[in-house]
Formats: structure tokens, sequence, C-alpha cells
């Protein structure tokens, strides 16, 4: 099992998911240039967090047009998972992996801070070992994680329960107070049809180790580690 | 072209008196340029040694003073003189770091000052090869708000522009750290009157490097390349003054606004392309181009190694079009290095930089003179020996005036008429929590990303950022370092000698605070003209004071940065020394938060022994964030301080972490012991109740100086009931500090009783909804526009 | 040939960018501004060979597929011919 983290110029937060997968989650990662179309046989792509190509057109609006993103959509379409964080998540709507975009803020400054997530769906590779309803708690850091899509999108998104996580407060109810960005309906992370790609904006990255203030962010790298080790085994 | 038939010399220009002026150049100061060239300057040479011998490089005014800190330590591996300090923090890692200021172009272009203020810090610390692990900022801000200390003649227009300046300054930095990828730990935000006209914008970084693997910024090797890597150089940031001389008359095209813009993405780039270039071993030294720019980076590296450079101005990448040598040798546009490859090596260092994306060249190569030659079409335009632009700058022993306190001694009599009167301090808490100076900086310190890289085990909002080092120790009890900046210019105005002393002392202490031991020092010295006998004299005490506690907290200078000129219209700002204390912590996993954890925990208050007499203790308060607030007026002196009694307090501290006895501790700072109690409860909404032992009847104004008295060397801790003796026991063993048991956590209310009588009580929800609101509050009493365009 | 490229957010979706600008500027006395919306403008310099019509085309490609995100953004254009 090998999980393969992109590196655009600008990507500022892939040494840390190499990190958890590598020191905390003790599993082979390798690291993959924007400029090379391989995906060196990996079993999991992860697009973390950063500015990819500065975004000074729109977040993630440059990123989707690199050589390896047309090779995460192929490895998408058959299934691979693809976990996109933050920057990973914009660019994933960008590239049209997932529904929607993501807006500037409603409080339009920049915010980082830790939030609570409620676990809308425990059906995902990322989520299995979660349980629906349980609260996390994560960090955000982000100008541009408001979620928007249209009311259809919505409709859809919610039917299909791939809204995966939503901002809530500690005990777990979702309200305005909670919603660190004015997202559309509190959602913080959403699934493709497929639910093998997941875009979310809080950092797991960040929340994986205990010393760090919070491990609660670690159970979705876990839940894609056993999922890939189980399909290993088969 | 005709080759010149005598020996090449750059063609010198007409020195008139109105040309120097421009260059701020004395005419004491051209003789020693002629003397050093042995003819008239060129235009351009002329340019270059009046950035080398401005105050900003030369530190022509303050050197003699800086001699006098202490720079050395087993740990110090670096002193002054390099991009910046580097200490020894064990397991192999070293760590540079230092702190400097941006306040002229904060106010001229708050979110572009600040940004690249970010940025210049940052490749002081990547050059020498570390990556940036952190940064904080030292911020000071005129008034956003009318009260009591905002003073008179203070309009509205002026408490906008206050708000634009903040909210520019605060975006920039947002923009450029958290683009680049480094976690800002906060630092300091304070508020007063004399910074209206003149903010300050001191910017700390620190980054790690392998003991065994810094680099320098020194040239070596006769004939080995020079590579210039990174942003075009634009006209950005050519000095004002310098742009209305005879040889800028083309036209409209030459006055451009001098403002450098920033690109973190570039600087990302930048970092990862050294980081890389460095780790072929092609790369023998490097300099990043700050202040001054490609002029100061080929003097000081060829005047380090005893070598010099030639460049061809040729190839040097330009964004505009048609520069003559004067402005690309004086462009301060950012996001530039120069490094010495090894020759025949420079193809590795150069496809490097292709990877990500950098322009780079090799633009000159190692001289064995030690010169500075500079061609520009095959012409020379300069040929200057380093030394004269560097080692031998002017020196000025400027006088030094007396020392004369600016404040009475004793407070006026209607303030002790006034404090004397039963007064409601539930409602004077209020009035300190909703205080700018007290006040959340949430607003701030959110909009910085506080946790990229993955290492921060304390960020923003407690007393220092604290760090863990990967690949230390064991996972999760990694090797950790603890850094605070700390600087009350309030007290410097009182008494500039024992200010510095506390700054010193307090950001030490609030690095103690996580347990953590204070290991090294750097300090960003703004004050105003010292040219002025007065103001010298109070840069000259803040050295002595800083000399003196860091010599005894054996927290060495390792570097720095000194502003002057900090003055509009004459009127200058407080003098304000910023000092940024490291420390180190062996286990990460053993750092002390700052706020209350848990309920019905023992709360200590560390002090010292003894104490001040009524009239000393009425003296103190003249400082004091409460006198200011409700008095508006200023008397006395700050509160006295006895460093040794600190540096037993900061061992006493670092031994109760190790024996992992406290579960909380935090500094009694602004707004003494009753802002730090509420400060403590806010953190996870935890209230205490609190009482003081009842005064010596004799003591005459007793109850406010116990709450809001802003004494040094002391700090109030928890911890777990059955762990009260060993605590107490162990702060006995140092002589000169007590531990008082103070009261419990738990509840919903913050209640300080002295004796019987209950003095404060509020509910906790309503003092931090005032705590944490009122920043925001003050901001939306005087909008701006520029806040959402940025 | 220079393309000026105009590229708002759609009307359906907020633009709390614009509102506080707005918000701020009738808070500063100036009532008569009924709504802002802030947008980003381009300024394209096409080579001189081109056709306007082909300028045209390439615009429209540029704008449709990279300028702007038809999730939440539209564009307009207009080009400028090179004077000579």
């Amino acid at each position: 099992m090998k999980f393969g983290v992109l590196q655009f110029p600008g990507s500022n937060c892939d040494q840390d998911t190499a990190h958890v997968l590598s020191a905390v989650a003790r599993q082979p990662v390798v690291m993959l240039w924007h400029a090379s179309p391989s995906l060196e046989g990996v079993d999991a792509v992860l697009i973390p967090g950063g500015f990819a190509y500065g975004d000074y057109l729109r977040t993630g609006a440059i990123a989707r047009f690199s050589p390896v993103m047309a090779s995460v959509c192929r490895f998408a379409a058959e299934g691979g998972p693809v976990l996109g964080i933050c920057n990973g998540f914009q660019i994933l709507c960008e590239s049209g992996l997932l529904p929607g975009a993501l807006l500037r803020n409603a409080g339009l400054r920049y915010v980082c801070r830790q939030v609570h997530l409620r676990v809308e769906t425990a059906d995902s590779l990322f989520t299995h070992l979660l349980a629906e309803g349980q609260v996390l708690r994560l960090p955000v850091g982000h100008m541009e994680g408001n979620y928007f899509c249209d009311e259809a999108t919505l409709t859809m998104l919610e039917r299909d329960r791939r809204v995966v996580f939503r901002y809530c407060s500690p005990a777990g109810e979702v309200t305005t107070a909670s919603n660190p960005n004015g997202s559309l309906a509190n959602v913080a992370g959403v699934l493709n049809a497929g639910r093998n790609v997941l875009g979310m904006m809080p950092h797991p990255d960040r929340s994986s180790e205990e010393l760090l203030g919070s491990a609660d962010g670690f159970g979705i790298f876990q839940s894609l580690v056993q999922a890939l080790s189980a399909v290993g085994r088969t | 072209m005709a080759q010149p038939s005598r020996p090449e010399a750059p063609q010198p220009t007409t020195i008139t008196p109105a040309l120097l002026k421009q260059h701020s150049i004395t005419p004491d100061e051209y003789a020693g340029i002629e003397a050093a060239l042995g003819r008239v300057p060129s235009l351009t040479e002329l340019g270059i040694y009046s950035v080398m011998w401005s105050e900003h490089c030369s530190y022509k005014s303050s050197r003699v003073h800086l001699r006098r800190l202490p720079t050395k330590s087993e740990r110090v591996v670096q002193g002054p003189g390099e991009n910046a300090g580097i200490i020894d923090v064990g397991d192999g890692w070293a760590c540079a770091f230092k702190i400097e200021s941006h306040n002229h172009p904060s106010y001229i272009e708050p979110f572009q000052g600040a940004a690249t203020g970010v940025g210049g810090i940052l490749r002081d610390i990547f050059t020498m090869n570390a990556r940036p692990l952190a940064v904080m900022d030292s911020l000071r801000f005129g008034p956003l708000s009318m009260d009591a200390n905002t003073g008179p003649g203070v309009s509205d227009a002026v408490l906008r522009r206050n708000h634009a300046v903040l909210e520019g300054v605060v975006s920039g930095i947002s923009h450029y750290g958290n683009c680049f990828g480094v976690p800002n730990l906060g630092g300091e935000t304070r508020f007063e009157p004399c910074y209206s006209g003149n903010p300050l914008v001191n910017a700390f970084a620190l980054g790690l490097v392998r003991r065994d693997e810094i680099f320098y910024a020194k040239a070596t090797g006769v004939g080995n390349p020079v590579i210039y890597v990174g942003a075009k150089t634009g006209r950005d940031g050519i000095h004002g003054a310098t742009m209305a001389s005879e040889e800028f008359t083309e036209g409209a095209e030459q006055k451009r606004p001098n403002v450098q813009v920033g690109d973190p993405f570039l600087e990302k780039l930048l970092l990862e392309g050294c980081l890389e270039a460095m780790a072929t071993g092609a790369v023998l030294g490097i300099q990043d181009m700050g202040a001054a720019g490609l002029t100061c980076s080929t003097c000081e590296m060829g005047a380090r190694g005893g070598v010099g450079i030639e460049i061809e101005l040729d190839r040097i990448p330009q964004r505009a079009t048609g520069m003559n040598s004067y402005e690309i040798m004086l462009s301060e546009s950012q996001e530039r290095m120069l490094l010495v490859a090894e020759r025949g090596r420079e193809q590795e260092v150069l496809e490097v930089f292709a990877k990500w994306g950098l322009d780079a060249v090799v633009a000159g190569s190692v001289l064995e003179e030690p010169r500075m030659r500079v061609r520009h079409g095959g012409v020379l335009v300069a040929d200057i020996p380093n030394q004269s632009l560097t080692d031998d700058a002017p020196l000025y022993h400027r006088p030094v005036g007396e020392w004369k306190a600016p404040v009475p001694l004793d407070p006026p009599a209607w303030v002790r008429e006034e404090l004397a009167k039963p007064r409601d301090y539930t409602e004077d808490l209020k009035q300190l929590l909703a205080s700018a100076n007290i006040c959340s900086k949430r607003w701030v310190y959110e909009q910085y990303d506080s946790m990229v890289q993955t290492n921060t085990v304390q960020g923003p909002g407690g007393e220092a950022g604290v760090m863990r080092i990967k690949g230390t120790g064991t996972p999760g009890h990694e090797r950790g370092l603890a850094m605070a900046l700390a600087g009350n210019s309030r007290w410097c105005f009182v008494d500039p000698r024992l200010c510095a002393m506390h700054a010193v002392a307090e950001a030490a202490r609030k690095v103690a605070c996580t347990g953590a031991t204070p290991v090294a020092a750097t300090n960003c010295l703004n004050f105003g003209n010292p040219e002025k006998p007065e103001i010298l004299r109070q840069l000259s005490d803040a050295i002595d004071g800083i000399a003196e506690a860091c010599t005894v907290l054996g927290t060495p200078i390792t570097g720095g940065n000194v502003s002057l000129y900090n003055e509009t219209r004459g009127e200058g700002i407080y003098p304000t020394p910023v000092l940024g204390i490291v420390g180190v912590l062996e286990d990460a996993s053993k750092a002390v938060p700052s706020h209350f954890q848990r309920r019905g925990d023992t709360i200590l208050l560390l002090r010292l022994i003894g104490g001040s007499t009524a009239e000393e203790l009425l003296r103190e308060l003249g400082s004091s964030s409460y006198a200011q607030l409700a008095f508006g007026t200023l008397w006395g002196v700050p509160p006295r301080l006895d460093i040794h009694e600190e540096k037993q307090l900061i061992e006493c501290l670092a031994r109760l972490a190790g024996a992992k006895l406290l579960t909380s501790v935090i500094d009694v700072g602004s707004g003494g012991l009753a802002v730090a109690l509420a400060r403590a409860a806010f953190g996870r909404g935890i209230g205490a109740a609190v009482t003081l032992e009842a005064p010596a009847p004799h003591v005459p104004w007793p109850d406010v100086c116990r709450v809001f008295a802003e004494d040094a060397t002391q700090i109030v801790a928890t911890c777990a009931p059955d762990h009260a003796a060993a605590a107490m026991d162990i702060a006995a063993g140092y002589g000169l500090i007590q531990a008082v048991q103070l009261g419990t956590t738990g509840g919903e209310v913050l209640s300080v009783s002295i004796g019987d009588r209950l003095v404060i009580s509020a509910r906790l929800e309503e003092l931090d909804r005032i705590w944490s609101g009122s920043l925001e509050d003050m901001l939306a009493a005087s909008p701006v526009v520029a806040e959402v365009m940025a | 040939m220079k393309a000026h490229v105009y590229v708002v957010s759609k009307q359906s979706v907020l633009d709390p960018q614009g509102q506080a600008i707005g918000n701020a500027l009738r808070k500063l006395g100036h009532a008569e501004v009924a709504e802002v919306r802030q947008g980003k403008y381009f300024i394209l310099t096409l080579s001189d060979a081109l056709s306007t019509s082909a300028a045209h085309a390439e615009v429209e490609r540029i704008a449709s597929g990279v300028l702007t995100n038809p999730v939440i953004e539209e564009f307009s254009f207009r080009l400028e011919e090179p004077s000579r």
C-alpha cells in the first residue's frame, strides 16, 4: 500500500500531510510533483493545503490544469481514493471532481481556529471508523472556505448523504454561530457520487497528534488506511 | 565603444551640496568617500555610499552603544553581524532567529509595508539554511477609540487612519505568512497616542537548521560564480530623496512610487529552491537582498570573505525597462538572493532553481581584490573597496544628554483623593478588560495561520508560543522551543533603563511560564532622532538595561535591529525596546498551558518575599494600565525589578514544570492580578474564587494595588490540590520566592476577596464577552473601506 | 490588441466583499449607494497578428475556461484595437 501526496508550487501542507501518514500512521508515502503525470502506482492520492501557484486568480484555478491533476481525475474516475484538504478541496471543486465552489469567507478575513465538526455519514472510505453524529474538534485555516452550490446540487448532496461533515457547536448542534466561514448548510466536507473523493476545509493533518491539541482528525486517516488494507487482503 | 586609455575608473559625477543633501551625506562624510576612493565618485557610487552609510545599514549612531550588549554563551553559534543569530538547541539542531522593524514602510503603505517586513525577516532566516519554524510580531498603533488615555487633539480622522493602518498591517502580515506557510504565534499589539503618526511593526522569525549545515553570507574562492536568483529587479524602494538628482530628469517615468511589493508565493519558491540548492553542496555562501538590495549583498559578502565581487548589471533580470546602474544597485525589490557557487557546478544550482520556476543567472564572479566592482553594459560604474562600505563606515559618538524624568514622582492631589474614595473594582476590571491594551487580540491572531507545519504546541493567545522539533526525542515527546516578545513603552517613557530590564524579564518570564528555560535573546530598538541628546540618552540607557538583564538571565543578544528617527513632525514615539526571548524545553509534552485546565485545582501566586512600602506602591501604580484608564495621567516609576530575583522565579518555574506539578501558569502583567486571573479563566471558561490576605492596617491604598498593580516577578499557577504542598515546597527552596495559596478554580464566577471583603465578583461569561468583543467593537465604530478591499 | 475582461460574481451568489464595501460607504455618508459588487479586471495584451474575430473567440475561451469559475462567476469583455 502506498500513499501519494501532491506537491504544487505553493503547497505548504504537503509535508504535514506526509508526516501524518508516515510518522503517525506508519505508511509508505511518495511525493508527487505537479509537473509529472505519473502517480507512481499509489493506492490513494492526497491533495494538501496551501496556495497552489499562489492562488492569485482563484484558489485552485491554475492547479487544475497541471499534468498531475489530469492523472488524478482518471484515478478518481476508476474509483481511486482522493482526499483533498483545504486548498486540496478547492482544487477538487475547480477540477469538477466535486460539485460546488468555495467563496471568500463571509467574515472576509482569513480564519484560523479550532472548530467542531459533526460526522454526517460513516458510509465512506474516509469515515467508516467514525460514528455518525460524532463531534470532532479540528482546526480550520483559510480565506476561501465558504462552500457554495446551487439549490439543486445541495438537494442532491443531502439526498445522497454526500455531506460528510458539518460545522457544529461542541454539543453537536448545527448553528450559525459555529459556522466559521458562512458555508451553505454549514457544509465542511463533501463526497463525490462514487464516495471515493472527499474534499474538506478543516485540517485532519493538523489534528492527528495529542501534542498539537487534538488527535480527532486521525480517525479520517485511519479509516482510509484500514479501507485500503482491507482491499489489499482480498 | 572606445576603450579608456588610462586605468579604468567610473565616470565622476558633479558633486553639489544639493546632491549630497539629497543623499543624506554630510560634507565630512563626503570627504571620507573621496579619501576612500582617491577620486570623485560616480553617481552610482555616491548612491551606494549613501545607502551603506545610512543609519539603517551602518548603525552609525548606535554601534558604539550596542557594543555593551552581551553576545556570547555556550549555546551561541553565531552572534550579531550575520543575517540572523544562531544558537545550539540540542540534538544536533540549531535555531536561527531575529527581530526586525519595518516601521516606516508600514505607515506609508500598511499592507505591503508589513508584508515585506515579514518577507525580509524570513529571508534572513532561510539564507542561513534554516527552515522558518515560526514568526511573531510586536505591533504598536495609535488609539482606535477615544478614552481617558487618548488625550486631546485626536480627531475622528486620526482614529480612522489608525484603524486603517491596523487593518492593513494585520492583513499584510497574515497574507505573507499564511501564503508562505509559516505559523504565526501571535506576539503583542499595543496602542498609545504616540504611535498615531508612527506605528511600529517589528517582525520576529525563527528557523531550524542542523548544527553542521549552517550557511553564511560569505564569498569565497577567487573566480567562483556569483548567482542572482529570485524576483526580477524593478524600481521598488529606491529612496525617494535620491530620485530627484539631475540624472533622473528623463521624464515622469522615473517618478514611480517607491513602495516595495511583496510576493509570498515567490518567496515560498525561493525558500524551497535555496534550501534544495544548498543541499547540493555546490553553494558556498548566500545572502538575501533586503535593505540596499544588490549593493549590500555584494559588498558585505565580499567583506566577510576578505575577497571582492564583480557583477555585470546587464545580466540582472529586470522588470522595468531602461533602468540605469544607480537604480539597479539601489533597488529594494523583494524576494531576491545572491549566492556564490563552486566553479564548475553552477549548472547544478541553476537547474534546482529552474525546477522551482525561479529566474537565476550567473551575474558575476569572486575577485581576489577586496573590492566591489560593478559594470553596466561592460562599462565600469562602481569600483569601491568593500572595507570603506562596511567596517569603515562612519561611527558617531553623538552627545548623550542628561536623563530627566518626564513625569512627576508622586500623583497629583486629585488622584490621591480619588484613590481614597471607595470604588467598584468589578466595574474597573470590566473597563480594563475592554481596554485596547488588555482586551483579547483574537481578531488579530485568528487571521494568522498558527498551525501550518504541524509543530504548534501552544499558539497565540497564551503567554508564549511553543513549537516542537520534529524528529527529536520520542514521538509525542519531542524537544520544544518557546518564544515570547515583550516591551512596555509607557514604562520606557518613564524610565528607559528599568523598562528595558522589564522587557527582558517579562519576555523571559513568559517563556518560563511554559516550563522552558530562556537561553537567548534578540532585540528591536525603536527610538526617535539620535541627534537629539535626550533621545540618545533613552537609547543608551535602554541598552544598559538590556545588557544587565540579559547578562544575569544568561540570555545573550544574538542579533536584532535598531530603528531610529521614529518621529513625525518632531514628535517622537515613546522609546520602545522590544525583546524576543527563546527558550528550550526538553520535552514539549511538558509545556505548561496558560489557562486554567480543570475545575477544583488549587490556585497559587508565586511572588517575591517582602514588598514595597505604601508610597512606593503608589508611585509604581502611576504607569500602570489602571492609572492610565482610571485617571488618564502618568506619574511615578515603573514597578521595581531585581533581575536576580527574576532569575530565581524563572528557575523555579522550570523546576515545577519539569516535575509536572503545574496545570497552568500565567504571568501577572498589564492590569495586575485581577486581569491575570480573568485571562487564565477565559481559556476554558473555568471560573475562580480567590481570597487575598487582609492588608496591614497602616497601608493607605492597599486594595487597588493588590488587585491592579503590575508588580514584576509574579505569576499565577494552578495545580492539583494534592500537588500544592509539593509545589510550595519547591518554591520555598528558592530563597527569594514565596508561593501563596489563593483559592480554587471552578464555577461560573470570578470572585476576588481581600480578607473577608468581596471586592470583585462577576459572571465569567459577562467578563469574557467584554474582553473578547472589545477590539471588534472599536473597529466597528470607525469603519474604513480599505479593510474589505484587500 | 488588448482585451479587457471583467469578472464578477453571479447575481445569485452572495458577494460579502461588495456588501461590506457598500455598508462602509453608507456609514461614511454615501447614502446614495444602493449596492456594490466587487469583481476582477484583467487586461490581456494579444498578438497584433490576431484578427478581431479570432481574438474574440480566444478571449471567450480564456475567460470562460480559466479566468472564471462558472459555478460562481460570470464575465464580460471588450476588445481594444491597436491604435495605428
